[in-house]
């Protein structure tokens, strides 16, 4: 049951995820992004990732799609206009070296050596303290550091925010 | 119910980063409370000065002893106290120079000097950074900072392409940096470098294909932002773009920066598999000096060219990475040293004599310098010879430091290659020289952008140019100190 889950889904965001590139239209676009994020989701639901799965519907497939469908709707884009590809000769390149890094992680993954270490955080684990609570424990202990700098982070963003973007300073 | 464990924590192996926070948001807070019609703001950069030498003092504070905290993914040590000094320096003399700079050219906001600060928080985390997480927040606090220091020039187009340009190449290349991270800790399951270690150091790592890739993808987000070639697209529209002060910045700085966490990942991290990685950063070395070089020939912007430089320099960076033993990693802490001075020196000099608007930053608006202003010269001309490597210069010796660990390690090869890079780079740096010296002046050179803070800075470059080529030893020796926890 798992495993026609995990096949459907993963189908569903690679397809999504082609017809992102290849749609026209960007309004169109943006609702395939959305729904890459959202079978990504799923995805992650298999993993026993509930948390991770919420924040990804709730911030990715919520908050930043929105303002993306604002800002493509604000521009008001030309539909009909035509994308040139500045640079041509780039297009076989791309193609050989994208097929290439495809195969060598297909090598990787086919190949029997591959196993990651197992975690202390067992499912068992997991689901007798609670996926959130863990993560939450971890940010503020372990993770400290880290997440009090992505404050100054966010800080610096919204300084950028308005300096490139304010109309007069 | 989990156990909540509070762990070991010392809050003062970050002051400095605590410091230059509050110093950030002090800047910002008298910027907007003092009135508009003061206009002159100098006293933002005498703030953001102090808050520098107090970061600087509060460091220093702490030499000589290695302290891990946060759950060991923070380490202050030797190594990154050397880089925190050189992060420091390389700001303060950008703080000095930017003063002038930004009055000439109406970007004179307090939002400047905080960026600048908070990206120096990015680079310090980097550097103490002992653990991926910490090094890749590191990283995004410093390269956001960038973007937007870029972009600052709002009213010029190409400021504002060479923001977007940046912004785009750099977001992609923080892509492959965590694919990296995330398939190192997928195999090992961990993201501490030492911890890493220890895991190669049991399973073996040839066994492990993920690993590698991963390794892989992580030298390809450094790569990025050391400007190493196949990964320099950006850095010359980027370097003429960018405002010429924080040119001088992201010349030195971030370069630093990346340069500690590559040397720190791949020395503590994947130190046992150094046969591995040492043909790739080879291979990145070779190509990266030699097309810096070569295209800088081509030049004729002097920003474009010293963007092409730096490049170059990077390359050389690499060959000690590649040598990968105690004279390399510590010549690469010597060099960098070495670099701030001459390339902000440089820069400070290229500010000068360019006129509102960067007008006049072609290689043949030099000409006549050294008839007018005979001391911009002098100056110009030693930091020249500084990055072309002639004696008694840093450059020299720096270059010299780096050759030799090339050869002891065995690559004689890219030694041989380095040098005669060196020996191409010559050309274009002398290029300037003649020019200043013997062409006619074309026009007028006043008036000059001249503040005793700039002036203070060249100072301070030309005689870190000459005490670093002329008694290279002592700092050479606390280098090699540095790179002792490495091992």
């Amino acid at each position: 049951m798992e495993a026609y889950i995990f096949y459907i889904m993963a189908a569903v965001s690679v397809t999504a995820a082609v017809y992102l590139i290849f749609e026209k239209n960007p309004v169109y676009s943006a609702l395939y992004l959305i729904l890459t994020l959202v079978s990504i989701a799923a995805l992650y639901i298999l993993l026993e990732a509930q948390f991770i799965a919420a924040v990804q519907i709730i911030v990715y497939a919520g908050a930043i799609m929105v303002l993306f469908l604002f800002v493509i709707m604000l521009l008001s884009l030309n539909i009909k206009e035509e994308l040139k590809d500045a640079i041509p000769f780039q297009k076989i390149p791309a193609l050989f070296m994208g097929i290439l890094l495809f195969s060598v992680l297909c090598i990787i993954l086919k190949s029997k050596f591959v196993q990651g270490k197992q975690g202390e955080y067992t499912s068992a684990y997991v689901a007798s303290v609670g996926n959130t609570k863990l993560i939450g424990n971890l940010l503020f202990t372990d993770y400290l550091l880290p997440f009090e700098i992505t404050s100054i982070l966010l800080f610096v963003a919204a300084i950028g925010a308005i300096m490139l973007a304010k109309r007069k300073l | 119910m989990a156990n909540v464990s509070i762990m070991t924590f010392n809050i003062l192996s970050i002051l400095p980063i605590l410091t230059l926070a509050g110093f950030g948001m002090i800047v910002l807070l008298v910027d907007i409370l003092s009135s508009r019609k003061l206009g002159e703001k100098n006293l933002l950069a005498y703030l953001s000065l102090m808050g520098i030498i107090v970061a600087a003092i509060l460091a220093r504070n702490s030499t000589g002893t290695t302290l891990f905290s946060f759950n060991e993914s923070f380490a202050i040590d030797n190594y990154s106290l050397f880089f925190n000094f050189i992060f420091l320096l390389s700001t303060g003399l950008v703080i000095l120079i930017s003063h002038s700079y930004i009055k000439r050219e109406e970007i004179n906001h307090g939002e400047y000097y905080a960026l600048i600060l908070f990206s120096t928080i990015g680079m310090m985390l980097m550097a103490s950074g002992a653990d991926l997480l910490n090094i890749y927040i590191g990283l995004e606090v410093m390269s956001i900072s960038i973007y937007i220091l870029t972009g600052f020039k709002r009213s010029k187009l190409i400021s504002n392409e060479a923001s977007l340009k940046y912004f785009l190449l750099g977001a992609f290349a923080t892509g492959f940096l965590l694919y990296g991270i995330s398939l190192v800790y997928g195999s090992t399951g961990a993201i501490n470098l030492k911890q890493i270690a220890g895991f190669i150091a049991d399973k073996g790592s040839i066994s492990n294909p993920l690993l590698l890739m991963g390794m892989a993808l992580i030298i390809i987000g450094l790569g990025f932002k050391v400007a190493s070639v196949p990964f320099h697209a950006w850095v010359p529209d980027v370097y003429e773009g960018a405002p010429t002060t924080i040119t001088a910045f992201m010349s030195v700085g971030p370069k630093a920066a990346a340069f500690a966490a590559f040397l720190r990942i791949l020395m503590t991290a994947f130190g046992a598999t150094h046969y591995e990685w040492q043909k790739i950063i080879y291979i990145l070395a070779l190509l990266t000096m030699t097309v810096g070089n070569v295209v800088a020939i081509a030049q004729t912007n002097v920003k474009r060219m010293l963007a092409y430089s730096s490049i170059a320099h990077a390359g050389y960076l690499l060959i000690a990475l590649v040598a990968a033993n105690d004279m390399g990693m510590s010549s690469v802490l010597f060099y960098i040293l070495a670099y701030t001075f001459m390339n902000i020196g440089a820069l400070a000099i290229v500010i000068i004599v360019s006129q509102k608007g960067d007008e006049f930053i072609q290689i043949h608006d030099f000409a006549g310098l050294g008839f007018k202003h005979p001391g911009l010269a002098v100056a110009m001309s030693l930091f020249m010879l500084s990055m072309a490597g002639i004696p008694p210069t840093a450059g020299f010796v720096g270059k010299f430091y780096i050759f030799s660990a090339a050869i002891k390690s065995g690559y004689i090869g890219l030694a041989v290659i380095g040098v005669i890079n060196s020996v191409i780079s010559v050309f274009y740096y002398l290029r300037i020289m003649v020019i200043m010296y013997m062409k006619e002046p074309t026009r007028d050179f006043n008036p000059l952008t001249l503040s005793p803070l700039i002036v203070v800075a060249i100072v301070l470059s030309v005689i870190g140019t000459l005490h670093l080529g002329i008694f290279p030893s002592k700092i050479m020796e606390i280098a090699q100190q540095s790179i002792l926890i490495l091992k």
